[in-house]
C-alpha cells in the first residue's frame, strides 16, 4: 500500500530529494560557482518531470488515504507550473549572473517552491493544502529578498513574509472552523458535511476565511495590496517566477478546494469568487493607468488577469474551470514573453524598468518592438491573439453560468485595461525622441519573447490543442 | 468562352488601375480597350451562334451558408446573349473613343496620370455589368449590380475636384441605394418563400407565389405581387424611372463617354433586365405589371416634357433617356418582354452615338454644353453632323409606315423598335392611358431631338465667338465609334424585328422556347376581343423558367399587337412629324417663338425648366429633415452625450479612481493589512446578512 502511495508521489520525491543533496552538494563544493550548473540542471528536471507527468499520468488515483490526488488536473496544474518555473529559471540566469545575484540556492528554493505547488494542486486534504501552501511561500518569502543588500528587496520579502503570514493565519482559522463543522479534514468528508440547504453559519465563515487566504496567494482584491511592492522590489527575474507559477499553483488550489470541498454549496462561493473578480478587474485595469514603472504595471496588470480567471472559476461549472485553465496556461505564456521583454531592457548596464525608456523602441529595435506589441495586444484581449481567446473563453463561462453582469463588468474592464498596454505600444512606436535603451542583445531572451509571440499569433488556430487537456482536467475536477 | 467575356474587362481593369505605374499609360489605355475589343467579337460569335437553348457553366463557388448555395455561375441564353453584345460593343467603342476624349482634360493637369484610372473604372464597369446580366442567380446579380452602382458612382465623381461632381456622385448612390433596399427585400422575400436564390428554382415556384399571400408591412399580399413589386423598385432606381430618377440628369456631370456607356446604353437599362428576366415571375404578377405600364408610361411623358426645355446638351439627351426607358417598361409592363428587349438593343445604339456625338461637339466646342452658345456646327463639325442626323433620325422614329418588305418593316431602329412598343400599348392598355402618353411621348421627343439638332447645327452661331473660331471636329479616334453605332442605328431594328417582335411562334424560338397550338377558348376569346387579328396559332409551351422569357398562353399581346388599326400604327409617324415640324417652326422659320412662348406660359416654362421641381420637393421632404436629425445626432447625441460622456469618462472618473488606488498603495504595512482585515470583514458581513445563496 505504501509502495503505491509512494510511486504516486514520486514527481515530488525526486524533486525534493534532489533539492536537498543539491544543496548539500553545493555547500561543500563549489558554492555560488555551482549556480549556473544547478539552473540548468534544476530546469532540465523541471522539463523532464512535466513531460513524465504529462505523458504518464491517467485517469484519477488517490494517495495517502485520499490527502494527496493525482487526477488530470492535477497533471495540467502540474506541467503547467514545472514548465514555467523551468523558462523563467533559464531566462533569470544570464541577468542573475551578470549581477551577482546567482547564488546557489536560487534555483534550490525555486525548485522547493515548486514541489509546495505541485503539493497544493495535489492536495485533497487540509493538512496537505496547508503544507504544500507553507512550503511554496516560505520559499518565495527567501527567494523576494534574495537581493540583501537592496533595501527594496528586502523590504519586499518582509512586507511579503508580514502578510503572507496573516493570510495564513485567515487561512487557518477558516480551516479550522471547517475542521470543526465537519470533523474531517479531507476534502472527501468535507463535501459530504457540506451539502443541503441550510449550512451551520460557521461552515460558511470558515468557507470565506479560506476564500480569503487563496484570495491573497493569487493576489486578489482587496488581498492584493502586497503586489505592486513585492513584484517592484524584487529582481526581475524573482518578479517573472511570481507572476508565473505561483499564479497557476495558487489559482489550481483554489479550484481544487472551491470544487472538492465546497463542491455542495457553489451558490455560496459563488458570490464571493464573483466578488473577488469584479474588484480584481477594475482595480487592476484602474490602477496600472498611474504605472510608470513596467514591474508594477505588469503587477496590476496580474491583479487584472487573476480577475478575468476567477471569472471562470465563478462560474461554478466544468466549463468555467475549462476556461480558467486555459486562461491560466494562456497568461503564463504572455508573462513569460512580456518578462524576457522586461528582463531584456536595459542601459548602461543598468536595468531600466520605466515606460518612458521605450519611446521610440521601434526604431531602434524593430523585431522586440513589434515582438512585444503583439504580446500587449494579447494582454489587452484584442482579436484575434490568442489573448483574445483565454477572454473569450472566461467571458463564455460566465454568460453560460448565468453571471451576465460579471461578463459585462469583465468586459469594460478589459476596454479600461486596454489603455495601459496601447500606451506601451504608443510609447514605442510614437513617442518622444529620447534617450532610448541600449544593450539587451541576449539571445536568450530574445528567442523566449518572439516565441511567446509567435505562440499568440499561430496559436489562434487551435490553442495548440491545449482545450482537451483543460477539458478533461475541468471533468474530473467538478465531478 | 464566356468566361473569358466575363473576366477579360475585369483583367483589363486590374492592369490598368494598379499597374499604369509599371506599363505606362498609354499602354493601360490600350490593354484595356483590346481586352474589351476581345469580349466584344467573342460576345458577337456567342450570339450570332447561340441557338436559343438555355446553358449553365458554373465557375466557382460562392456564399455557402445553410440552404444558402450561391455559386459563380452563367446562365447563358437569350437575353444574356442580347446584353453580351449590347454591352461590349458599346464599351468596347467608349474604350476606343476616350482615348481621344480623354487625352486633354483641363480638370486635371497634364503630369497627373489620371487615365488609367478611367479606364480602369470603365472595365470595372463592364466586368460588373457582365456579371450582373450572366448571372445565374439573385445574388451574383445583386454583386455586378451593386458593382455597376459602385463604378458610376465612381465615374460620375471622375472630376473629383468639382463640388458639382461630388454631390452628383453621391446623388446617384443614395438614390440607388433607395431602390436597391427594395430589390434586397424581394431577394430576401423571394429566398424566405423558395428558399433558394437561384433562378431556375424561383421561376419553377412563380406559379406557386401567385397562390401564396405573404404577410408584409402588416398586411397580407399577394406573394407574386409584392416580390415583384420589391423587385421592381429596384429596377426603378437603377433605371431612373419616376421618384427615383433625380440623379440620372445630374450624372451628366461624368465625363461625356461615360453617359453614354452607363448612363444610356446599359446600366440605366438594367432595369429593364431584370424586369425581363423576371419575366417567369411578372407573368404571375398582374397587379405589379400594371403597375409597370403606368409607371412606365408616366416617366415616359415626364421625361420628355421636361427635355423640351433644356439648354444643357447632355441633359437633353439624359431626360430622352429616361423617356425611352419608360417606353421598355411600358413593353414589359403589357407583357411584351421581347420588345422591351428589343428597344433595349436598338436604344443602346442610338442613344450610345447621340452621346458620343454629343461629346464630340462639346470636345469641339471647348466644353462649352449650353446649347443656347452653339449654332451653325454643321460646317465646323461635318462628321459629328451627320452621326448626330442619324441618331436623331433613328431616335425619333422616321421610316416608312404600313409598308413592308416581306414582313420587314423599312425604317431606322427606334423606328421599328418603339412602333412595335406603340402597337404593344395599344393592345396591353386597351388604347389607354399608356397608349397616349407614349404617343405624346413620341411626340416631345421628336421635338427636343430636332431642336437639339437645330440650335446646335443650324442657323447663326451664338455664343462665345473666339470658341465658335475655334471649333474643329475630332479626330479620327472619336469619329469611329460614331461611325459603327451608325451602322447600328440604322440597321439594327430591321435585321432583328422578326426575332423580338414578329410572329409569335418565331420569337418563341428566338428566347429558347418551345410553342403548341392554344386551347380552343383561347383562341375564340382571341378572336372575339379582336375581329381583326387572325387566328392565334401559337403560344408558349414550356413551363416558367425554362426559355429565356416567359409569356403565359394568355399572354396574347404580341400576337395581336400586329393588328391594331391603321390609325394606331401610324400614330407615333404622325406625332414624329409634328414634333419635327414645330422644331422646325420654332427654331428655323420663326426662332423668335419660343421666347416669347416662355415668357406667355411663364409657370408652365419654369415647371418644366426646373424638371417638374422633383429636385426641390425631395429637399424639402427628405433631404433637409434626413439632415437636420444628423446635424442633432452629431452635435448632440454624439458630439455632447457619446463623446462628452466618454471624455468625462476617460478623463474625469478613471484617472480620479487611479489616483485613489494610488493614495491606497501607501507602501505601509499596516494599511495593507488593514486592508485585507476590512476585505474579509465586508466578506463575512456580507455572507452573514445575505444567508450566502439564500
Amino acid at each position: 500500500m505504501l509502495q503505491a502511495d509512494l510511486t504516486i508521489i514520486l514527481p515530488e520525491i525526486i524533486l525534493s530529494i534532489y533539492a536537498m543533496l543539491a544543496l548539500v552538494a553545493a555547500v561543500y563544493t563549489g558554492k555560488d560557482k555551482a549556480a549556473p550548473m544547478l539552473v540548468w540542471i534544476t530546469s532540465a528536471l523541471f522539463v523532464v518531470l512535466a513531460v513524465w507527468i504529462g505523458m504518464n499520468g491517467e485517469g484519477s488515483t488517490e494517495a495517502f488515504g485520499g490527502m494527496f490526488i493525482e487526477d488530470a488536473f492535477s497533471r495540467f496544474g502540474k506541467v503547467t507550473i514545472l514548465l514555467s518555473a523551468a523558462a523563467v529559471l533559464v531566462m533569470s540566469q544570464d541577468y542573475m549572473h551578470r549581477r551577482g545575484l546567482l547564488r546557489f540556492e536560487y534555483p534550490l528554493l525555486v525548485a522547493l517552491a515548486v514541489v509546495g505547488m505541485m503539493v497544493m494542486v495535489s492536495s485533497g486534504d487540509l493538512m496537505t493544502l496547508y503544507m504544500g501552501l507553507e512550503l511554496q511561500s516560505l520559499s518565495l518569502y527567501v527567494i523576494a529578498s534574495l537581493r540583501r543588500e537592496s533595501a527594496k528587496s528586502t523590504e519586499a520579502g518582509l512586507k511579503y513574509f508580514v502578510l503572507g503570514a496573516l493570510s495564513s493565519g485567515l487561512l487557518l482559522y477558516g480551516a479550522s472552523l471547517v475542521y470543526g463543522f465537519s470533523g474531517t479534514t479531507l476534502f472527501a468528508g468535507i463535501i459530504e458535511a457540506a451539502q443541503g440547504d441550510y449550512l451551520p453559519l460557521g461552515m460558511l465563515f470558515g468557507l470565506v476565511f479560506m476564500a480569503s487566504g487563496f484570495a491573497f496567494k493569487v493576489s486578489a482584491v482587496p488581498f492584493h495590496m502586497w503586489t505592486p511592492d513585492v513584484y517592484e522590489g524584487a529582481p526581475t527575474p524573482i518578479t517573472a517566477f511570481f507572476a508565473t507559477a505561483p499564479k497557476v499553483a495558487a489559482m489550481g488550489l483554489f479550484a481544487r478546494v472551491m470544487h472538492d470541498a465546497f463542491g455542495g454549496m457553489v451558490g455560496d462561493w459563488q458570490q464571493i469568487v464573483a466578488l473577488l473578480a469584479v474588484l480584481s478587474m477594475f482595480l487592476g485595469a484602474i490602477a496600472a493607468i498611474g504605472q510608470r514603472d513596467i514591474k508594477r504595471l505588469m503587477a496590476y496588470s496580474s491583479i487584472a488577469h487573476m480577475g478575468y480567471a476567477l471569472m471562470g472559476l465563478a462560474a461554478g461549472t466544468a466549463f468555467g474551470v475549462q476556461a480558467m485553465l486555459v486562461y491560466m496556461a494562456i497568461y503564463v505564456t504572455m508573462n513569460i514573453g512580456t518578462f524576457a521583454f522586461i528582463l531584456s531592457m536595459e542601459k548602461d548596464g543598468q536595468p531600466v524598468t520605466s515606460i518612458d525608456s521605450l519611446n521610440l523602441l521601434a526604431r531602434a529595435e524593430p523585431g522586440k518592438a513589434l515582438a512585444m506589441l503583439v504580446l500587449l495586444f494579447s494582454l489587452a484581449g484584442v482579436p484575434p491573439l490568442v489573448g483574445f481567446f483565454g477572454k473569450f473563453y472566461v467571458l463564455r463561462a460566465a454568460y453560460d453560468a448565468g453571471l451576465v453582469w460579471l461578463a459585462v463588468a469583465g468586459v469594460v474592464a478589459s476596454v479600461i485595461g486596454a489603455f495601459y498596454y496601447l500606451r506601451i505600444v504608443y510609447f514605442m512606436y510614437f513617442g518622444e525622441e529620447s534617450e532610448g535603451l541600449d544593450g539587451g542583445k541576449s539571445a536568450m531572451l530574445s528567442g523566449f519573447l518572439m516565441a511567446s509571440a509567435a505562440i499568440m499569433l499561430i496559436g489562434i488556430v487551435n490553442l495548440f490543442g491545449i482545450e482537451t487537456p483543460a477539458a478533461m482536467a475541468a471533468a474530473q475536477l467538478v465531478n | 468562352m464566356e468566361t473569358v467575356i466575363l473576366f477579360a474587362p475585369l483583367v483589363g481593369a486590374i492592369i490598368a488601375g494598379f499597374g499604369h505605374r509599371i506599363i505606362g499609360d498609354k499602354a493601360a489605355q490600350v490593354v484595356t480597350t483590346a481586352m474589351l475589343f476581345l469580349a466584344m467579337a467573342l460576345s458577337w460569335i456567342v450570339f450570332l451562334g447561340h441557338d436559343g437553348q438555355m446553358q449553365q457553366i458554373e465557375i466557382l463557388r460562392f456564399i455557402q451558408s445553410g440552404d444558402l448555395n450561391t455559386s459563380w455561375g452563367i446562365r447563358l441564353d437569350r437575353l444574356t446573349t442580347i446584353m453580351l453584345v449590347v454591352i461590349t460593343s458599346v464599351s468596347a467603342l467608349v474604350h476606343f473613343y476616350s482615348i481621344g476624349y480623354m487625352a486633354h482634360d483641363e480638370n486635371f493637369s497634364e503630369e497627373e496620370s489620371y487615365r488609367p484610372r478611367f479606364f480602369a473604372y470603365l472595365s470595372f464597369f463592364t466586368f460588373a455589368m457582365l456579371t450582373l446580366v450572366t448571372s445565374d442567380n439573385l445574388v451574383q446579380m445583386f454583386f455586378g449590380w451593386e458593382g455597376v452602382g459602385v463604378a458610376s458612382y465612381l465615374l460620375i465623381g471622375f472630376y473629383f475636384r468639382k463640388d458639382s461632381a461630388n454631390a452628383a456622385s453621391i446623388k446617384a448612390f443614395v438614390v440607388n441605394r433607395v431602390g436597391d433596399f427594395g430589390f434586397a427585400l424581394g431577394i430576401f422575400g423571394l429566398f424566405m418563400m423558395t428558399g433558394s436564390i437561384q433562378f431556375n428554382d424561383i421561376f419553377a415556384a412563380a406559379p406557386e407565389l401567385a397562390e401564396t399571400t405573404l404577410t408584409f408591412l402588416w398586411r397580407d399580399w399577394n406573394a407574386a405581387n409584392l416580390l415583384a413589386f420589391l423587385l421592381f423598385v429596384g429596377a426603378m432606381g437603377k433605371s431612373a424611372q419616376l421618384f427615383l430618377h433625380t440623379w440620372l440628369p445630374d450624372a451628366m456631370e461624368g465625363p461625356t463617354p461615360v453617359s453614354a456607356l452607363i448612363h444610356a446604353a446599359t446600366m440605366v437599362t438594367a432595369g429593364v433586365f431584370l424586369v425581363a428576366r423576371m419575366s417567369p415571375l411578372m407573368e404571375f404578377a398582374p397587379d405589379t405589371m400594371a403597375f409597370v405600364t403606368f409607371l412606365g408610361a408616366t416617366t415616359a411623358f415626364v421625361a420628355a416634357s421636361i427635355g423640351l426645355v433644356q439648354n444643357d446638351i447632355k441633359r437633353v439627351i439624359a431626360y430622352s433617356t429616361m423617356s425611352q426607358l419608360g417606353y421598355m417598361f411600358v413593353a414589359a409592363g403589357v407583357g411584351v418582354y421581347s420588345v422591351a428587349m428589343f428597344h433595349l438593343f436598338t436604344h443602346a445604339f442610338f442613344k450610345a452615338m447621340l452621346f458620343l456625338g454629343a461629346g464630340s461637339v462639346i470636345h469641339g466646342m471647348h466644353h462649352e454644353q449650353d446649347m443656347r452658345n452653339y449654332g451653325g456646327l454643321r460646317k465646323k463639325l461635318p462628321m459629328t453632323f451627320w452621326a448626330m442626323m442619324i441618331g436623331t433620325l433613328a431616335i425619333t422614329g422616321v421610316g416608312i409606315p404600313l409598308w413592308t418588305i416581306s414582313g420587314m418593316p423599312i425604317g431606322f431602329a427606334g423606328f421599328v423598335s418603339k412602333d412595335a412598343i406603340i402597337e404593344s400599348a395599344y393592345v396591353g392598355t386597351m388604347g389607354g392611358y399608356g397608349f397616349w402618353m407614349l404617343v405624346i411621348a413620341a411626340l416631345f421627343t421628336s421635338f427636343y431631338s430636332w431642336r437639339l439638332m437645330f440650335l446646335t447645327f443650324y442657323g447663326e452661331a451664338r455664343g462665345d465667338k473666339h470658341t465658335h473660331d475655334h471649333a474643329h471636329e475630332s479626330p479620327m479616334i472619336m469619329l469611329v465609334p460614331l461611325g459603327v453605332l451608325a451602322i447600328g442605328s440604322i440597321t439594327a431594328g430591321m435585321i432583328w424585328y422578326g426575332s423580338f417582335f414578329g410572329k409569335q411562334n418565331e420569337v418563341i424560338k428566338y428566347f429558347g422556347g418551345h410553342y403548341t397550338a392554344p386551347a380552343e377558348e383561347l383562341a375564340k376569346e382571341v378572336a372575339a376581343n379582336n375581329p381583326k387579328a387572325s387566328k392565334l396559332k401559337y403560344v408558349m409551351e414550356d413551363a416558367p423558367g425554362e426559355a429565356a422569357i416567359y409569356i403565359k398562353p394568355e399572354n396574347t399581346v404580341l400576337h395581336e399587337a400586329h393588328y391594331v388599326p391603321t390609325w394606331v400604327k401610324l400614330s407615333p409617324f404622325v406625332a414624329m412629324v409634328i414634333g419635327f415640324l414645330t422644331a422646325l417652326w420654332f427654331y428655323i422659320w420663326n426662332p423668335s417663338i419660343p421666347g416669347r412662348l416662355a415668357a406667355n406660359q411663364r409657370p408652365l416654362y419654369l415647371f418644366l425648366l426646373n424638371k417638374w421641381y422633383f429636385d426641390e420637393i425631395y429637399d424639402f421632404l427628405f433631404v433637409k429633415p434626413a439632415s437636420m436629425i444628423g446635424r442633432f445626432l452629431w452635435k448632440r447625441g454624439d458630439g455632447s452625450t457619446i463623446d462628452g460622456m466618454l471624455n468625462g469618462l476617460a478623463m474625469g472618473i478613471i484617472p480620479f479612481f487611479t489616483r485613489l488606488a494610488g493614495k491606497a498603495q501607501s507602501g505601509y504595512l499596516f494599511t495593507y493589512a488593514f486592508a485585507m482585515v476590512i476585505g474579509i470583514v465586508a466578506l463575512i458581513t456580507w455572507m452573514t446578512l445575505a444567508g450566502g445563496a439564500r
